[in-house]
């Protein structure tokens, strides 16, 4: 086996994520508006992980929820191609 | 004991006339207040299309219930076996609403929230009981549903 050559990594500088439900006090997420919860999904329609979306993990399991009722009265669908 | 507040949404098949419709809506708000429970808000969406076919239709009459129930009365069991029997339903969902999605519900009713709800939709599949105003999250922005929907 061929040894890796290493790199010394130069670190990243993100802006640090945060929760926007608790930045701006929301307590509720609403299943009947498709359009709020897209942030939440990728286009194939599925739910983006918190470490992508900064979510805590509070408000992580009332969208994922929200998410799927939303789906189940059909106003998201449960799988597309493309859909943003 | 106190009372529960339950949301319900129908999804009604879109072969209905209007009138079939409205009656099928108000057997299922009769089967409500039968029942003791308290109908706080309905709101129907006209037809709407849907996300993806159920039994091979694109749209639905969408329909939503929101009312206060004894826990009790065993109300939402009867109403998602009056659903099941009927043929007219495609879809269905009853929950039921904590204090947040109450209080929620209230300002959404008072058109706190400022996006009208389906801005690109043809205005003529409103009906009168069409609630206008859209759950946007974002809203702390004073109500400016009006001059959009004109």
């Amino acid at each position: 086996m061929a040894k890796r050559k290493r790199y010394k990594r130069t670190p990243i500088v993100r802006p640090k994520k945060y929760c926007r439900f608790k930045k701006s006090g929301i307590k509720y997420i609403d299943y009947k508006n498709p359009d709020f919860l897209m942030p939440f999904i990728n286009e194939q329609g599925k739910l983006l992980p918190r470490r992508i979306t900064g979510t805590s993990l509070k408000y992580q399991r009332k969208v994922a929820v929200a998410v799927k009722r939303c789906r189940h009265i059909a106003l998201l669908p449960y799988v597309a191609d493309q859909m943003k | 004991m106190a009372k529960t507040n339950y949301e319900s949404v129908v999804v009604l098949t879109p072969v209905l006339s209007e009138k079939m419709m409205q009656e099928a809506v108000l057997s299922f708000e009769k089967l409500i207040t039968e029942n003791g429970g308290e109908l706080i808000h309905k709101e129907n969406w006209g037809l709407t299309k849907m996300a993806y076919p159920i039994q091979k239709k694109t749209t639905g009459f969408y329909q939503i219930f929101e009312f206060a129930a004894e826990p009790d009365a065993e109300i939402v069991d009867k109403l998602e076996l009056a659903y099941r029997r009927d043929e007219q339903v495609l879809r269905y969902l009853c929950i039921k609403l904590d204090k947040h999605a109450v209080k929620y519900n209230e300002r959404r009713r008072n058109g706190e929230f400022n996006k009208p709800k389906k801005a690109d939709a043809p205005a003529a599949a409103k009906p009168v009981t069409t609630e206008k105003s859209a759950p946007v999250a974002e809203a702390k922005v004073s109500p400016a549903n009006t001059e959009e929907e004109e």
